[in-house]
């Protein structure tokens, strides 16, 4: 039973929201891993955009495309974490307040 | 006939050895060794040297081709080629040396291979390698057939000399000794290197041969001081430092520093015998210069005269024996001053016999005191040295002029052709022969007679003993010398032949035309009696000579200091030779000392101060280029920097570092973007 027809645009939509939702945790939250998780939301959020282009225009290449950024994702998320960690170790804090280093 | 060549070659290579490995490696019986048969091997050399010059007595010449290839120079014959060859020259007059050098020279070097045993390994090397050189120097000097050749010898010799006076050099008297010999000679070097170069620049050539056949032709300068004469003044002048006579013998008693086999070899034998032997070898030269022979002879009859009192008050057994020698050289030159030049070589040959003899005998004397050379702490050694007494007394008897002995004949010669040349230059020989028959016979009676004055015997120390063969035997050659060296020269009053004149004849052949040409001038031959009685004359002067040295010293040894206290003035004026010392020590040491501390002040304070000014200068200069550096450069560069920085101050607030505020103007960014965007659409 289908309510209604779940149309590409809807996918959009979702991709939209899921990057919005991304975009105001990296800017409000504090901790530094609530931040890297909102960070892998927008990239999953244009990911979904990509599929949904594919499937919209009828043509593949979103696909492979979307499959690259998860394997991408991956390891990015493996380099993220593992400066995360070095980070915690210096500092003892996960804090992103207290990360200025790059201050002028 | 090269193998003339091989004489001053051999001591030379002997030397080298010696001196290369020797020192270092060498034991004393191997350094000795070797010293004495390349003396050996030379010896034997100039013996059939010199009988080859028997046979062809024009001499031979041997050349070894170039030192110096020739070169144009201006002389007074216009331009001429300047040219030196190493040539060496063997004639009777050379072989005669020849036959000194190496044959004393042997026994010298046997003696020492004794004397100097006491020595350091090292040292007894090095000493017998100095000996070697100097003789190899002192063949090349002899053998050299023109002047520079001799003169590489004549400054070998003086090296050699140099070195072997200061061979302690540990002690400071023995190396000033050295030095003071060496600077005293330079002066005379300095004449003969400037007659060497006058030769040259008049003959336009210094081979003795070409030089004295040359001269030759020129007209004797009899009355006025021309070029000839101003040549033989300067070559003079070189004999005069080399064979110790006034005004340049001052460094011939300090010599005596040295080793005593070395005043032996080179302070009384060979090396100062080195002026006679040069002005004989340019006897042609010297005698067309009379003027100039006057100078030789006046002189030579002064030191002779002036040496002897001074040997009168000497107490050291050595100087008494170096003054003797200044005398005995001074003898020479007013032989070869009267023009007697084969006499001045016989007294050559027959003062180095005897010299020797006296100086080794010095030598055993004062090694058997265990170095101690004060004659006033000596005395009664007759009983501990018998054979050192008689040769010494030989080697007295001799040197005084007592008949038959050999200095009897060659010192009559040379006494006899003073009388016949001038009365007075015969008086002042004449009485050098008594004062010298008189110092010889005091130190005999000092050293041999009375009561002994030695150090007191002890355990280890049982007094003087007669040392080993190796010194003795060398003592009884000299002896036996000192005894016949006088028959080859019998003169004919005497019914002799003369043979010594007679060997030499060929190398004086033109000087004797040139007396018989000379038959102007006053020449009073002696008829054979009066020579037979001055002969006879000068064995007495001689006879009261010792005479009164042995009243004086063994029969009453008290006169002595009466005399002294009743005339203090002349024994201290004898005593302290003239203060030749002192005066040249004021006037020439002292005002040369004085110059050179003068150019000293100019050095420090003009040069010196224009190198300090200079140096001021450039840091000054310095100084200021580092200020305009720190100011106006580093200003510059520091304006910039400060610039940048303050410029960049406000900029600076927007980098807070914090992740966030990048991202909120990254997403504001993109939010105006695509209003923007939407808008223009």
């Amino acid at each position: 039973m289908q309510l209604f027809p779940i149309t590409p645009y809807h996918y959009l939509l979702l991709g939209a929201a899921l990057f919005a939702l991304g975009v105001i945790g990296v800017m409000v939250r504090r901790n530094i891993i609530i931040l890297f998780m909102s960070i892998e939301l927008m990239l999953n959020a244009v990911n979904l955009n990509l599929v949904a282009f594919s499937r919209l225009h009828g043509h593949v290449v979103g696909q492979v495309f979307a499959l690259f950024i998860v394997a991408v994702a991956a390891a990015e998320a493996a380099v993220g974490l593992g400066i995360l960690l070095a980070f915690y170790r210096n500092k003892e804090t996960l804090n992103i307040d207290e990360m200025n280093l790059l201050k002028g | 006939m090269n193998y003339i060549w091989l004489l001053p070659l051999v001591p030379a290579a002997g030397a080298a050895i010696n001196g290369l490995v020797g020192i270092r490696w060498f034991q004393r019986r191997v350094a000795a060794a070797l010293a004495c048969a390349s003396m050996t091997a030379a010896f034997a050399l100039a013996v059939f040297a010199a009988f080859d010059v028997g046979r062809v007595p024009d001499g031979r010449e041997a050349s070894l081709g170039f030192w110096i290839p020739p070169i144009p120079l201006a002389t007074a014959r216009g331009i001429q080629p300047f040219t030196v060859q190493w040539s060496l020259l063997i004639d009777p007059l050379a072989s005669v040396m020849i036959l000194i050098v190496t044959g004393i020279g042997l026994l010298i070097h046997i003696y020492a291979t004794a004397y100097m045993n006491h020595e350091p390994r090292g040292g007894y090397a090095r000493f017998f390698c100095y000996m070697n050189l100097f003789c190899a120097f002192m063949l090349l000097l002899v053998l050299g057939a023109n002047f520079p050749v001799m003169f590489i010898g004549w400054e070998g010799v003086g090296l050699c000399s140099y070195l072997l006076i200061g061979f302690w050099y540990e002690k400071t008297t023995a190396a000033s000794a050295g030095l003071k010999a060496f600077l005293v000679n330079r002066i005379g070097d300095w004449g003969f290197l400037l007659g060497m170069l006058a030769v040259f620049f008049t003959f336009a050539t210094m081979d003795f041969r070409a030089l004295a056949a040359q001269a030759g032709t020129w007209p004797i300068e009899t009355s006025h001081f021309g070029t000839l004469s101003v040549i033989c003044l300067l070559l003079f002048v070189g004999a005069t430092g080399k064979s110790a006579q006034i005004p340049l013998f001052v460094w011939l008693p300090d010599a005596m520093a040295g080793p005593t086999p070395v005043s032996a070899l080179i302070h009384a034998a060979t090396m100062v015998t080195a002026g006679v032997y040069m002005v004989a070898r340019n006897a042609v030269l010297f005698s067309h210069a009379p003027l100039v022979l006057t100078i030789v002879a006046i002189v030579g009859a002064l030191t002779a005269l002036m040496a002897a009192t001074i040997a009168l008050a000497q107490n050291d057994i050595k100087r008494v024996l170096a003054y003797s020698t200044v005398s005995q050289l001074g003898y020479m030159f007013l032989a070869a001053g009267v023009g007697a030049f084969s006499a001045a070589m016989f007294h050559l040959m027959t003062h180095a016999f005897f010299k020797a003899l006296l100086f080794l005998a010095a030598g055993v004397v004062i090694h058997s005191l265990a170095g101690e050379q004060d004659m006033r702490r000596m005395g009664g050694l007759k009983r501990y040295l018998p054979v050192t007494f008689v040769t010494m007394m030989i080697g007295a008897l001799a040197l005084a002029g007592i008949p038959p002995l050999s200095g009897f004949f060659s010192k009559d010669e040379i006494l006899l052709r003073a009388f016949e040349t001038n009365r007075l230059l015969w008086l002042l020989g004449s009485l050098t022969a008594v004062l010298t028959a008189f110092y010889m016979f005091r130190l005999i009676a000092l050293t041999f007679y009375g009561a002994y004055r030695g150090p007191a015997h002890s355990a280890e120390w049982r007094g003087p003993q007669e040392p080993a063969g190796a010194m003795t035997v060398p003592l009884m050659a000299l002896a036996i010398g000192a005894i016949v060296a006088g028959f080859i020269g019998i003169p004919a009053a005497l019914g002799g032949r003369n043979a010594f004149e007679r060997f030499l004849a060929p190398s004086f052949a033109q000087t004797r035309a040139l007396a018989t040409h000379q038959a102007a001038s006053p020449h009073l031959d002696a008829s054979p009696a009066q020579a037979g009685a001055l002969m006879l004359f000068a064995a007495l002067l001689a006879i009261l000579g010792i005479a009164a040295a042995w009243r004086f010293y063994v029969d009453r040894p008290g006169v002595t200091a009466r005399l002294a206290s009743r005339w203090p003035g002349l024994d201290a004026l004898l005593r302290n030779k003239y203060y030749v010392d002192e005066f040249y020590g004021a006037i020439v040491v002292r005002s040369t000392l004085a110059s050179a501390r003068g150019l000293w002040r100019f050095d420090r304070r003009v040069i010196d101060g224009a190198v300090n000014a200079w140096g001021w200068s450039t840091r000054i200069l310095a100084w200021l280029s580092y200020m305009f550096d720190k100011v106006a450069v580093d200003g510059l560069v520091n304006a910039v920097g400060r610039g940048a920085g303050e410029g960049s101050a406000a900029v600076r607030r927007g980098q807070t570092g914090l992740v966030q505020n990048y991202a909120l103007l990254i997403v504001l960014g993109v939010c105006v973007f695509l209003t923007a965007y939407l808008i223009a659409r």
